[in-house]
C-alpha cells in the first residue's frame, strides 16, 4: 500500500517507544489499540522517568529541607515549566496541577460559586455550555447554576455534528457570566471554533472556560490564541500518567478566584481565627500534590513536543481520513459527527444497523481490537442524534493504517457474526 | 479472548431471543413499574409487574441495550410469568448465582431452561451487569407490587 500523506515519517520508530503495543492478547492476537481518546498509551520515557523519580528522588515537595526534598521540588516545578511551554502559557504560575480534567473543571465551577465581585454569579445570570459536552463539563455547571439560582443554557448541534451558532448573539448576552465548551468533542470528533465563540463571550464580559481534554493530545495548543480565560486538560490522554490534570488560567482570573480546597501548601500563614493564602498556582494546590504523576506528565509533554504537535496533528488527520474512508465501505454503518477529516479530531463514533455497540466491541475484542462502546460520558450528545450509545474508535500518534484495516475487517466480521444484511 | 469464548458468550439461544424477544412491550394491568439503567453503558429497561395474588401474572417491558441484556429480559419473562412469586424468586436466585459464579457454576437446565445459555456470560465480568439488568428490575418491581397487594389476599392464597 502506498504511504498516506501526513503520516508521521518515523511511525515504526514511534511505535517502538510504546512497549504495550508489542503485547499479544488472548488467542495470540496482536493488540490493535483504538481507544486513545479514552486513555493514551505511555512511551518508555514516561515510564522510565517516573521509575527513576521514585527510585532516586522521592521526597515531599516544598516542605522537605533536605537534598531529596530539593530534588523532588525541582522535578515537580520543572514539570510545571514543561507544561507551561507545551501550552504556550505566558507564565508558569498560571499552570495549576489537579487530579484530572474533571477536577480542574469542578475547581473552576466551585470557586466561581464562591466568588465575589465581578466574577460572582447569582439569580438572573446565565451560564452557557454546549450539547456536545462530556458529562464533566455539564454536571459542574448544573450544580453551580442550581446552587446560585442562575440559568444554564447551551448551544445546540446541527445535523452534521457542528455547534449551531445561528443564535450566538441571543444565547451569549449581557446576562452571560460563563461560556464553557469543549475544544474537540470526545464523541463527535468536532473541532469547535473556540476563538470565535470566545470573542463573542468577551464582548459581553463572560469568562471563557475551555475543556481541552481531547484537543491537547492532538492539536498544537496556544492558550493565548485560543481565547480561553481558563483551560483544562488531563495528563493520561497526552501519553502521561493518570492522577494528574492541568488547569491553566489567566493570572488576573486565577487571582480573583477564591481558594478551592484548604490545607497545606495553599496558605501564606495560618492563625486559629483565619488564614491568608499563597499566590497562584499554590493557592489551588492544597495538600501533597501528585508528584511523580506531574514528573511523568512533564516527560510526556516533552515527548510530544519532540515529535512535534503539528506533525502529530497531521498524522491524526491522515489516519482519521483513512478511517472515515474505510468505515464508509461497511454496509449499514453510520458515522456520528462531521465526515470531513479536516474538521474533526481522531475520535470517530459510529453505529452499525442491527448490532448493539457492546456487541460490536465484544467481537472486535475477540480479535485484539480495543474500542469503546457506550455513551462515552456524552449522553446528551447521543440523545441529540437519537441514539442510546455508539462504538468509538480513536487513534493517536502510534496508530497505523494497517490497524484501521484490521478494524474495518473486524466490523465486516461482526456483521457476519450477527448475521446482519 | 478467543473465538471459542466468543461463541460461548453468544449462544444461538441468546441471539434468537435477541432477534425475537418474548413478552416485549408495556402492558396493563400492572401494580408496579420500575426503570433501571446501567450507568456504565446506558442500557435501560422499563419494566412492569402484574401480580394476581401470589402469582406472577404478567411481566412486560420496554428496553434498549445489547444482545445480552435484551435476550436476558426475554428469557427472564419466559421463566417467571405464570409462576408463584416464591418460585420465581428462587429462579432469580439461581440465575444470580450462575451470573456471579465467574464461569464455575454448572447451570441446572430444569430450573433455568433457556437461561443456561448465559453460563458463558459469567466469564465476562463487564457483561454480567447486562445480563442482570432486567432480572434486578423484575425483583425490584415485584417487591413493590407485593407490598401494594392487600395482606388478606396474600394470606388467603397461601
Amino acid at each position: 500500500m502506498s504511504r498516506l500523506p501526513g503520516l508521521l515519517p518515523e511511525l515504526e520508530v514511534i511505535r517502538k517507544d510504546f512497549p504495550i503495543l508489542e503485547r499479544a492478547l488472548a488467542g495470540g492476537n496482536p493488540l490493535v489499540y483504538l481507544d486513545s481518546a479514552n486513555t493514551s498509551q505511555k512511551p518508555q520515557v514516561v515510564i522510565d522517568t517516573m521509575v527513576d523519580h521514585l527510585e532516586r528522588h522521592n521526597a515531599n515537595v516544598a516542605r522537605a529541607m533536605h537534598q531529596l526534598g530539593a530534588e523532588a521540588s525541582e522535578a515537580f516545578e520543572s514539570a510545571r515549566d514543561k507544561v507551561a511551554a507545551f501550552i504556550n502559557a505566558p507564565s508558569r504560575d498560571e499552570v495549576v496541577f489537579t487530579k484530572n480534567a474533571s477536577e480542574a473543571l469542578n475547581l473552576v465551577a466551585n470557586t466561581l460559586a464562591w466568588a465575589t465581585g465581578d466574577l460572582a454569579i447569582g439569580e438572573g445570570d446565565e451560564v452557557v455550555i454546549t450539547e456536545m459536552e462530556h458529562h464533566s463539563n455539564i454536571v459542574p455547571w448544573q450544580l453551580l447554576t442550581e446552587r446560585k439560582g442562575a440559568t444554564l443554557r447551551w448551544f445546540g448541534l446541527t445535523d452534521d455534528g457542528h455547534l449551531d451558532l445561528s443564535n450566538i448573539d441571543e444565547l451569549v448576552n449581557e446576562r452571560t457570566k460563563v461560556v464553557s465548551l469543549t475544544w474537540v468533542s470526545n464523541m463527535l470528533g468536532t473541532v469547535n471554533p473556540v476563538a470565535e465563540i470566545a470573542r463573542r463571550a468577551h464582548e459581553v464580559g463572560a469568562v471563557v472556560v475551555v475543556d481541552a481534554s481531547q484537543a491537547a493530545p492532538q492539536l498544537p495548543v496556544d492558550v493565548v490564541a485560543s481565547g480561553a480565560d481558563l483551560l483544562a486538560f488531563t495528563g493520561h490522554k497526552v501519553v502521561g500518567p493518570t492522577g494528574i490534570g492541568v488547569l491553566w488560567g489567566k493570572r488576573e482570573v486565577l487571582d480573583q478566584l477564591p481558594p478551592f480546597l484548604g490545607g497545606g501548601e495553599m496558605i501564606e500563614t495560618v492563625r486559629m481565627e483565619r488564614s491568608t493564602y499563597a499566590g497562584i498556582p499554590h493557592k489551588f494546590e492544597a495538600g501533597t500534590p501528585p508528584i511523580v504523576e506531574a514528573v511523568g506528565l512533564g516527560a510526556a509533554v516533552d515527548y510530544l513536543s519532540a515529535v512535534g504537535m503539528e506533525a502529530i496533528h497531521a498524522h491524526e488527520q491522515a489516519v482519521t481520513g483513512y478511517a472515515l474512508e474505510g468505515l464508509a465501505t461497511v454496509p449499514g454503518l453510520t458515522v456520528l459527527g462531521p465526515l470531513d477529516a479536516t474538521q474533526r479530531g481522531g475520535a470517530i463514533s459510529f453505529e452499525i444497523e442491527g448490532v448493539h455497540p457492546h456487541d460490536v466491541a465484544q467481537v472486535l475484542d475477540s480479535r485484539g481490537i480495543a474500542v469503546r462502546a457506550g455513551h462515552h460520558c456524552a449522553k446528551p450528545a447521543h440523545a441529540r442524534f437519537g441514539v442510546q450509545s455508539s462504538t468509538r474508535m480513536s487513534s493517536y500518534l502510534y496508530t497505523t493504517p494497517t490497524e484501521i484495516d484490521a478494524l474495518v475487517e473486524g466490523l465486516e466480521y461482526t456483521r457476519s457474526y450477527f448475521k446482519v444484511g | 479472548m478467543t473465538d471459542q469464548d466468543l461463541d460461548a458468550l453468544y449462544q444461538e439461544i441468546i441471539l434468537d431471543h435477541y432477534k425475537n424477544p418474548h413478552h416485549k412491550g408495556l402492558r396493563e394491568p400492572f401494580e408496579a413499574e420500575v426503570h433501571h439503567v446501567n450507568p456504565t453503558c446506558g442500557d435501560e429497561v422499563t419494566l412492569r409487574v402484574h401480580l394476581d395474588g401470589d402469582l406472577v401474572s404478567d411481566v412486560s417491558y420496554d428496553s434498549v441495550g445489547c444482545s445480552i441484556s435484551q435476550a436476558s429480559a426475554s428469557v427472564m419473562t419466559d421463566l417467571v410469568i405464570g409462576r408463584k412469586v416464591d418460585e420465581a424468586l428462587a429462579i432469580h436466585q439461581e440465575f444470580l448465582t450462575l451470573m456471579q459464579g465467574r464461569g464455575t457454576v454448572e447451570p441446572d437446565e430444569d430450573v433455568l431452561e433457556d437461561g443456561i445459555a448465559f453460563a458463558g456470560v459469567a466469564k465476562f465480568p463487564a457483561r454480567v451487569k447486562c445480563a442482570l439488568l432486567s432480572w434486578m428490575a423484575w425483583k425490584d418491581a415485584t417487591a413493590t407490587a407485593a407490598a401494594a397487594e392487600p395482606v388478606e389476599t396474600k394470606e388467603s392464597n397461601r
